[in-house]
């Protein structure tokens, strides 16, 4: 129908700039909640460990809401419902402050930490019984334990796992948009809106995504084929 | 919370049915089924052609499994969202759009489970099946496909529930489902948004929770069968 494709209309001047930051937004958006996420995660499996029955439950409930609750609508109470909660400077400081690019980090990163505090769980439950009662046997304490035998095993296992879980989380950062986040699908919107370019933008944003993406993927093939090496 | 549930559970049950379209919780239960019925095909050839002995065939599913697996499912809505419309010719709504993106995008996570489920087939049956002189399609069809698919039923009933969850993303172009109601409640009430959406989260998680269990129980069940018939040979070996 004589359409050309030309991409020079949506890679030029602002709007090369648009998918630039758009490009930094979703990669700091991308960090932020993986540094909730691993921190929380730790937390969540430490908290598991102790022999407290509530504890485990808490814990439990907290998997299961993040696994079973769109993450879309998970952002949607952070944004809308939690800062209602909130008293009114706290409110007020979120607003002045660029409160969803906050709250959309606070939601992605409680929601990945669910799936990692599982995956750091059946990398530790997959040691054998016996590395842990053998270090026990020769001295260790129970920290010495798993901090010396158990864990550098267990974060082995859990490596390919929690890369998968990465790159999930960056693809996840796209639902950001619906708050208003300006990270690259956002931007793509409005590169579209501004050119009327459909074709070329989303394909602008899909290179972008995919690239990323294809690295991450190799990283994890990467890690699990040495991780398997040198376990055999 | 339980006032703005009595003003608005029908909403919340089926959008503005009788006076506008049909939407909330029974659109987004229409639309998963409808999207994992419509990709359970397109899986199954993916997964075959994944373990096809054809390189050129291996190779292309293997490039579509992971460009569906590298880019976020909001891009797949917006490419369906602008080029249904220009590949079918006639305004596509955006419940049509959200299965069409749902069902490329299904197809290829789907697609991975039933080739875990081929490959997790002894190979004493395919063996079997050619001593038998089965060609490759009777093998498939009646030998592998069978097994594979009753023992990834839990994982099929866990898709089910990844397929409810990513329906809540057709807020972004509006199709009418359980998130749009909610945010259209929240709209109209403006003053109580953390009840509004808290709501919204306990029926997705009572409804995905529900299922969750269903697919941990038939897993137990799963193994459980497969236990009993391994028992003996096991014991032998031992």
């Amino acid at each position: 129908m004589g359409y050309i494709f030309d991409l020079r209309g949506v890679l030029s001047g602002q709007y090369f700039d648009w998918f630039l930051i758009g490009l930094a937004v979703t990669i700091a958006l991308t960090c932020a909640a993986w540094c909730l996420a691993m921190t929380m995660g730790i937390i969540l499996t430490l908290i598991r460990m102790i022999p407290f029955r509530p504890f485990e439950w808490f814990v439990a409930l907290y998997v299961e809401y993040h696994r079973n609750v769109p993450l879309l609508v998970q952002i949607f109470v952070w944004y809308f419902g939690v800062p209602s909660l909130l008293p009114r400077p706290a409110r007020q400081w979120i607003n002045g402050h660029h409160g969803e690019f906050l709250l959309a980090t606070i939601a992605l990163g409680l929601a990945a930490a669910a799936y990692v505090a599982e995956d750091i769980r059946s990398g530790i439950r997959s040691i054998p019984k016996a590395q842990n009662e053998a270090a026990r046997s020769i001295g260790f304490g129970y920290l010495g334990a798993m901090g010396y035998v158990v864990l550098p095993q267990a974060i082995r296992i859990a490596v390919p796992p929690l890369i998968n879980q990465t790159l999930l989380l960056f693809k996840n950062t796209s639902l950001a948009m619906a708050i208003g986040v300006g990270e690259l699908t956002y931007r793509t919107r409005e590169v579209e809106s501004y050119t009327f370019k459909t074709f070329e933008a989303f394909a602008v944003a899909t290179a972008i995504y995919l690239a990323i993406s294809f690295g991450i993927m190799a990283c994890g093939a990467y890690a699990g084929r040495r991780l398997k090496l040198e376990n055999a | 919370m339980l006032e703005i549930l009595q003003n608005n559970w029908l909403l919340f049950l089926v959008g503005q049915y009788p006076h506008g379209p049909i939407g909330g919780l029974a659109m987004t239960l229409f639309m998963a089924l409808t999207a994992l019925a419509l990709c359970f095909p397109f899986a199954i050839c993916l997964a075959l052609a994944r373990l096809s002995p054809y390189r050129w065939l291996r190779l292309s599913a293997t490039a579509i499994v992971h460009t569906v697996r590298g880019l976020p499912l909001i891009m797949f809505i917006f490419w369906t969202y602008f080029f249904s419309p220009l590949i079918i010719g006639r305004a596509v709504g955006g419940v049509e759009t959200l299965i069409i993106a749902l069902v490329v995008y299904e197809a290829a996570y789907l697609s991975e489970i039933i080739r875990a489920g081929i490959q997790g087939l002894p190979k004493g049956q395919f063996e079997a099946a050619s001593a038998l002189g089965l060609g490759y399609w009777t093998t498939t069809w009646k030998i592998v496909l069978p097994q594979a698919l009753h023992n990834m039923l839990p994982s099929m009933v866990s898709q089910f529930v990844s397929t409810i969850k990513e329906t809540s993303l057709g807020y972004v172009i509006s199709a009418h489902e359980m998130t749009f109601a909610a945010s259209q409640v929240n709209n109209v009430l403006l003053t109580q948004p953390f009840e509004v959406y808290a709501i919204l989260a306990l029926t997705y998680f009572v409804l995905c929770f529900a299922l969750t269990s269903l697919a941990r129980y038939i897993e137990r069940r799963i193994s459980a069968g497969r236990v009993a018939v391994a028992t003996p040979a096991v014991a032998v070996a031992v």
